[in-house]
């Protein structure tokens, strides 16, 4: 696979991500939330695999394999977005409400929004795509200092947003 | 103490698992190292590390350091702070000079050299100027010494380092102008770069610094295009507002005390140039003398760390500490670790480059 | 302000011990224990010598004690790598010319 946007332009196409053996098709995320795996190289790294308490991330040996995911049981707790040293895994739940969805990401800068703030959503190249509100904001110890972020937005932009900009 | 079993040169990484591996074994070991505290570069990598459990991975190389610094206290490792070594010779001895005052000389039955690397410089018009830096010494301002190097900042060089230490000059309130990278593809992990892509960093492929503009200190930079040769192309000159400009543009292994000891060398150039030639058990062509992590091949912590335990072991076991099956299966368990971090196509370049070294040991 | 109080994986630190180390005849305040030139960062310095024959400014390069682009004469005695050089309380810190020139007064003799 050429990855050619991850390698010019920094981040993968919605293209690239499809073509990777994790990302979620339209029937897994109508089961409600779940992680999204943007780990589209092999690199020697699987703490995803031991994080996930419900044994529904595989990456097995050898450790460069791309991870995959069993969404009949990943409950989309979010465990591993913490876990991740990459950075690269988010949780999103299409099924939130009539209108809004909702994500949870990690976010490892400061200052913190508070809940209830209206914030910038951002897409994988960094652009502004519409507003959200956060949600809550765990910043358990287990995380070790990787907060993670939950904000609902509109769900037209569903696909796009995978952060927000920092304040 | 004139005299001591194992000495390890550098406590970083590789020489802190050294030290530790050694110790286990039974031998007395003793690790030197320049710096006023031990660690090495591990403490300025605030980052989660990756590999798989036994590699530490999803810890913070800062965390990991402090890890190490446990164990080797709770093993009793003697640790000489402040301590510079200028020799070695065939016969293991070592002298130096410690806390900038009194010289020593020791003589070991078996040394380790786990001495790191430094970063290379890249020549451009103002390259000199105040304000232009390697990228470890941005990450070392920013995490140990709590200290932003500039506000505005472009980063020259995709790879890791360059990625990372740009999210990091980010976390410490920064902004990064942009990262510039002369190849046409990034050389980073895919995770790292979309993480500072995310934060609206910009990359700039088949670009290079054509000078940085100042008179005392940097206030911007002239960024051009490279054709297809590596060739500036006319006219795409394009000027950004910097105060900081930080070069990521790989390291060269600190082989100094491996040269005085008269140690075969081969030159790898994926490895970071001359590398002292070695074997398995990280032993170069002096008998008695080890190398383990930078200095034996740039790659990077976690390598350098498993590097660092082969080399504790088999000088544990070259002194009688481990009888030969344990010693062979030891040194397996933590191949077995190594050869998981170099895989994949990234891995597999570093492993072919390690294999050239190992083969000219061998012949 | 160039100091990094608030972070978001190191935690943040509060006003430390402050000692004053005087820098080309001027007074400055710095943390009890930082690297001199993290200590002339935080006080907007960022040039530290001038090269013997061209007269160039040099500030600091690799950070950790490599590259003596950053050396300095600290307390009468030159070519001290200030990146790696802890601040002391009273410490006299010059700008170096060239190769520098030992002074009478040194601490180390």
């Amino acid at each position: 696979m050429d990855n050619k946007s991850l390698k010019t332009v920094g981040s993968p196409s919605l293209e690239e991500l499809k073509n990777s053996p994790s990302f979620p098709r339209e029937e897994d995320f109508l089961r409600g939330p779940i992680a999204v795996i943007e780990c589209i190289e092999e690199i020697p790294c699987n703490p995803c695999q031991t994080a996930c308490p419900k044994g529904a991330i595989f990456v097995g040996k050898p450790i460069t394999n791309l991870p995959k995911i069993d969404f009949k049981k990943c409950m989309g707790c979010g465990i591993c977005v913490a876990a991740c040293p990459g950075l690269a895994i988010y949780i999103k739940d299409l099924t939130y409400s009539e209108q809004e969805v909702r994500i949870s990401f990690p976010f490892e800068y400061l200052p913190l929004p508070n809940i209830g703030d209206v914030v910038d959503m951002v897409g994988r190249k960094g652009e502004e795509i519409c507003k959200g509100r956060v949600t809550r904001i765990n910043n358990g110890k287990a995380n070790h200092n990787t907060v993670v972020i939950s904000a609902t937005y509109p769900k037209e932009y569903f696909q796009e947003v995978i952060s927000m900009k920092r304040l | 103490m004139n005299k001591a079993s194992i000495v390890i040169i550098g406590g970083g990484p590789a020489g802190l698992s050294a030290a530790i591996e050694g110790a286990k074994a039974g031998a007395k070991v003793l690790v030197i190292d320049e710096n006023g505290k031990p660690g090495g570069q591990l403490f300025k990598q605030i980052h989660k590390f990756f590999g798989s459990k036994e590699h530490k991975a999803g810890t913070r190389g800062i965390n990991i350091g402090d890890q190490l610094l446990e164990e080797a206290k709770r093993l009793d490792i003697e640790v000489w702070l402040n301590t510079e070594v200028c020799g070695i010779d065939k016969n293991k001895k070592i002298w130096g000079i410690r806390d900038k005052k009194q010289s020593f000389s020791i003589v070991a039955d078996k040394i380790i050299l786990a001495t790191g690397a430094i970063e290379n410089a890249v020549k451009f018009s103002g390259w000199t100027l105040p304000g232009v830096m390697g990228a470890g010494a941005a990450q070392t301002m920013i995490n140990l010494n709590r200290t932003l190097p500039g506000k505005k900042i472009l980063m020259l060089g995709s790879g890791n380092v360059g990625v990372i230490v740009s999210y990091q000059l980010m976390q410490a309130g920064a902004e990064v102008v942009g990262i510039v990278e002369a190849a046409p593809r990034l050389g980073g992990y895919g995770v790292h770069t979309a993480k500072v892509r995310r934060a609206g960093v910009n990359f700039y492929t088949s670009h290079t610094i054509s000078r940085a503009i100042g008179e005392n200190c940097v206030e911007a930079v002239e960024i051009v295009q490279l054709d297809s040769n590596w060739k500036p192309i006319e006219g795409t000159e394009k000027i950004l507002e910097v105060d900081t400009i930080c070069i990521a543009a790989g390291l060269t292994p600190l082989t100094e005390l491996a040269w005085i000891a008269g140690s075969k060398f081969v030159y790898i150039q994926e490895m970071g140039g001359h590398v002292p030639a070695h074997n398995k058990t990280m032993e170069t062509t002096v008998e008695g003398i080890y190398v383990a992590g930078d200095v034996s091949g740039i790659e990077e912590a976690s390598t350098a760390m498993e590097e660092g335990r082969l080399a504790g072991i088999n000088a544990a076991a070259s002194l009688g500490f481990y009888i030969e099956k344990e010693q062979e299966e030891r040194t397996k368990i933590v191949w077995n670790g190594l050869n998981a971090l170099r895989c994949g196509p990234f891995g597999h370049k570093r492993k072919n480059a390690k294999d050239k070294i190992l083969a000219s040991r061998e012949g | 302000m160039t100091r990094i109080l608030k972070h978001p994986i190191l935690g943040d630190i509060s006003e430390q011990k402050k000692v004053t180390i005087t820098v080309d005849g001027k007074s400055y305040l710095a943390y009890e224990g930082e690297m001199i030139a993290a200590a002339l960062f935080n006080n907007d310095i960022k040039t530290f010598r001038y090269t013997k024959h061209h007269h160039k400014p040099r500030g600091i390069y690799c950070g950790i004690g490599r590259c003596t682009d950053c050396v300095m004469i600290v307390d009468g005695i030159p070519n001290v790598r200030t990146c790696v050089t802890p601040v002391k309380d009273g410490m006299i810190i010059e700008t170096q010319h060239g190769t520098g020139e030992w002074k009478r007064g040194g601490q180390d003799e």
